[in-house]
């Protein structure tokens, strides 16, 4: 419960100061990409958020991501198999960066349009 | 003065080896003296005389070096090891998959010479672990089990993590282990080192039986009874310690003629007819019965009694996949989270009722124990038939957490069956059909909306390098779709995609996977499963292949271009130990720490990677036809074109893909 807490709280100041200091970082998604590299997103979430059934519950990252406040609180804060990702491990310039590069990932064709999807 | 070592060298008395196991003293050394003379000597009361060791005067040096057993006598008559070989051939065993080794080495040569190495077939392999696999995966295709030889002690050693898989897959083997075990007698240095007293204790934790025989006769009883406990349901490997003596051994030309006992096969336990009634009561008043699978269907026969049993009720089926249990195209398949609505679930061989009830999330709550949460409402109620309940064991508990049944059987689930849906039919009240009927319609629409929204997120990362692992099963499936073809491998986890897109409808068209989760299985697997395939009219195999999985043991390539297996390999290479990766990674975060990845991409110690593997040229080096590594997926489609043509022609082909990690 206090473990819990302290994450709730950790990240209302987290979104806090992103939010709060606006423009404070310029969000790069090409400093993104390799954050989510280096920080081991991609190892459940696939390079492109695409996510999997087997390791992040079908969760899908990219392309439309979650509000930013919804997706920063849910990194902080997580209790899920997910563990949280305090600001000690991934700064909130790198978390910026990082929403940003989900947000560059185009978004996929329509399946009726891949004739393998249509066998 | 008589020795007091009777068998040394020049004692002047031979015992036979066999006495202190079997009780009985026969005159002459085993193989030493004829039979003749032995008997003569033996009836006018006297001693046969000792002939000279062969043994050069370096033999314990050379035995020690190279772990050769010298001869020692040249056996008249008819080896034991033809008698065995006789046994083995009543029961209809193909194959022989094995490593060869010298405590085994005559069997070997009666399977070879005297049983014209037919029937079974020796196949040659580099790995006892292979062999086993190898077993595990035909059977599992051919409903017939193979036996496999190994070497006492370190050949066994090998071969446990294969026996493990298939126990917890609840598949037969016949293992046979050599092993020399009469101390007094064995060739020194290294034989001594590969025997052991009780070589079948390494495994007697995760086999259904063992034995270890003392005579012929014994063999054969012995052999027919491995068979049909492994045979009988639930399903499970069986091991027998082969005495290197006990084959060597002539056939005695006196006494009781040796005899070999008729396999006759044992009927499956089925579930009491009471409980059965029970059931049937609950599921046919249930207002949304759920049903969930995993090693149910046996045969074919018990995927269309699956289907009977779902379609009777309108019940939604969660296949585990162990099996290929469930079409996957049915109207009433469904996903795990279907038990959250449920009134009634029946589990059907679960190895693990309380998981499909239950969630677990590894998030550290609980002292770091994770937290555990019921995905059912309290009121519902659970059947099970399981097999397995009538075989437990208490070191290697692969039953898993308890949970509580309202109405449990002990008996196979697919003998069960036949009479589960004569009681529901008969349970069913009048008034209940139309709301069953609207049941069905329900489950159609939720069906067809999960199979758009399921292709929908394998378009996403279509394009993308490395290639993602909807578009690696996609290709794979586009190339073979028209032929009959059978899934024999999807090791790595591609997340589930053939089981999701893939048409899944044939009781061969997926094996299901490993068992004990040992990783290894795969590869051997697939080999076996393709033999079977073969031999059954050119169907075709394909595994997706992981990296990981491939290097415990490679050998099994050359295994398959050897032996002419016909099978397509297509990597999921994501140079990594994955599930691995990620549970690193997760600890690192839990503690608050940037994990170390050093040059890698994965936390230190669990990338393939810094040199990459070259599995193409891995695959050719050993006989395969191979293409790779495939990086951009425009390519990936035509590299598996070719090399389905390849295979079509009776070779094995493997397709290097750099993968996505799930």
């Amino acid at each position: 419960m206090r473990r819990s807490m302290f994450r709730v709280a950790l990240a209302a100041f987290a979104v806090s100061a992103v939010l709060g200091q606006g423009s404070a970082f310029a969000a790069s998604a090409e400093k993104g990409k390799a954050a989510f590299t280096k920080f081991g997103c991609w190892q459940c979430h696939g390079f492109q958020g695409q996510g999997s059934v087997a390791t992040s519950n079908g969760k899908i990252l990219a392309p439309d991501p979650l509000p930013w406040d919804t997706f920063s609180a849910f990194v902080r804060t997580s209790n899920t198999n997910m563990p949280p990702f305090t600001a000690k491990v991934v700064s909130d310039e790198d978390l910026a960066d990082i929403y940003a590069y989900l947000q560059s990932i185009p978004k996929p064709a329509d399946y009726k349009s891949i004739p393998l999807l249509n066998p | 003065m008589a020795s007091r070592n009777p068998g040394a060298k020049g004692s002047g008395l031979k015992v036979d080896r066999r006495k202190f196991l079997a009780g009985v003293a026969v005159a002459g050394a085993a193989g030493a003296v004829a039979p003749q003379a032995a008997n003569a000597a033996a009836a006018a009361g006297a001693t046969p005389a000792r002939l000279p060791s062969a043994l050069p005067p370096t033999a314990q040096t050379v035995a020690a070096e190279t772990g050769a057993v010298l001869d020692t006598a040249r056996v008249p008559g008819k080896p034991g090891s033809d008698y065995m070989v006789d046994v083995i051939k009543t029961l209809d065993i193909k194959y022989v998959p094995a490593n060869c080794a010298s405590s085994y080495r005559a069997i070997h040569e009666s399977l070879i010479d005297y049983g014209g190495n037919k029937m079974p077939e020796f196949l040659t392999c580099m790995h006892e672990e292979s062999a086993v696999g190898m077993a595990q995966g035909y059977f599992k295709i051919a409903g017939k089990p193979l036996m496999t030889l190994v070497h006492g002690t370190v050949g066994l050693q090998h071969a446990t993590m294969g026996i493990y898989n298939a126990w917890c897959d609840r598949v037969p083997v016949i293992i046979m282990g050599g092993n020399d075990l009469d101390a007094a007698h064995r060739p020194p240095g290294v034989p001594t080192f590969h025997s052991a007293q009780d070589i079948n204790a390494l495994v007697r934790d995760f086999t259904k039986w063992d034995d270890t025989p003392v005579s012929l006769q014994h063999f054969g009883q012995s052999f027919v009874r491995a068979y049909k406990i492994a045979m009988t349901p639930p399903y499970g490997p069986v091991m027998i310690s082969l005495d290197a003596g006990l084959q060597q051994e002539p056939v005695k030309e006196h006494g009781p003629a040796l005899y070999i006992p008729r396999y006759v096969a044992e009927s499956p336990p089925a579930g009491d007819p009471n409980a059965v009634r029970e059931a049937a009561k609950l599921l046919a008043n249930a207002q949304n019965p759920v049903i969930v699978v995993d090693r149910s269907a046996r045969t074919p026969n018990g995927v269309r009694l699956l289907v009977q049993l779902a379609e009777l009720l309108q019940a939604k089926v969660i296949d585990q996949q162990n099996r290929m249990n469930f079409p996957t195209t049915h109207y009433l398949n469904a996903q795990p989270g279907a038990v959250s609505g449920a009134d009634v679930i029946i589990g059907l061989e679960l190895s693990d009722y309380w998981a499909t009830v239950n969630a677990y999330t590894d998030n550290g709550e609980n002292d770091g124990v994770g937290a555990n949460a019921t995905r059912i409402k309290p009121d519902t109620k659970l059947i099970s038939i399981s097999s397995v309940d009538l075989l437990t064991k208490a070191n290697y508990q692969d039953f898993q957490r308890f949970q509580t049944i309202d109405v449990a059987m002990a008996g196979d689930a697919e003998t069960t069956l036949p009479s589960l849906i004569e009681a529901i039919k008969s349970e069913i009240p009048n008034d209940r059909k139309a709301a069953i009927d609207k049941r069905g319609e329900a489950a159609r629409k939720a069906f067809a909306d999960y199979q758009a929204r399921t292709r929908q997120a394998a378009a996403i990362a279509w394009d993308t390098s490395p290639i993602s692992t909807a578009r690696l099963s996609m290709e794979i499936y586009g190339a073979i779709k028209d032929l009959d073809w059978s899934l024999v491998a999807s090791e790595g986890n591609v997340s589930n995609w053939p089981n999701r897109l893939w048409p899944m409808e044939k009781h061969h068209q997926w094996i299901g996977r490993s068992g004990g989760y040992g990783v290894g299985y795969g590869a051997p697997a697939s080999v076996g499963a393709a033999l079977a395939n073969r031999d059954i009219g050119g169907r075709f195999s394909v595994s997706i292949q992981s990296d990981g999985d491939l290097m415990y043991a490679p050998g099994v390539l050359w295994t398959a271009a050897r032996h002419k297996i016909p099978l397509l390999a297509v990597m999921h290479n994501n140079r990594g130990y994955h599930q691995e990766l990620m549970h690193v990674q997760r600890l690192s975060t839990f503690r608050d720490r940037v994990a170390n990845i050093g040059n890698d991409l994965g936390p230190i110690g669990t990338s393939i990677m810094n040199p990459d593997i070259e599995y193409h040229k891995l695959a050719e080096s050993m006989g395969w036809w191979a293409k790779g590594p495939i990086k951009d997926p425009a390519l990936l489609g035509p590299a598996i074109k070719e090399a389905v043509e390849v295979v079509k022609s009776g070779q094995p082909a493997l397709v290097n893909v750099w993968t996505q990690p799930r």
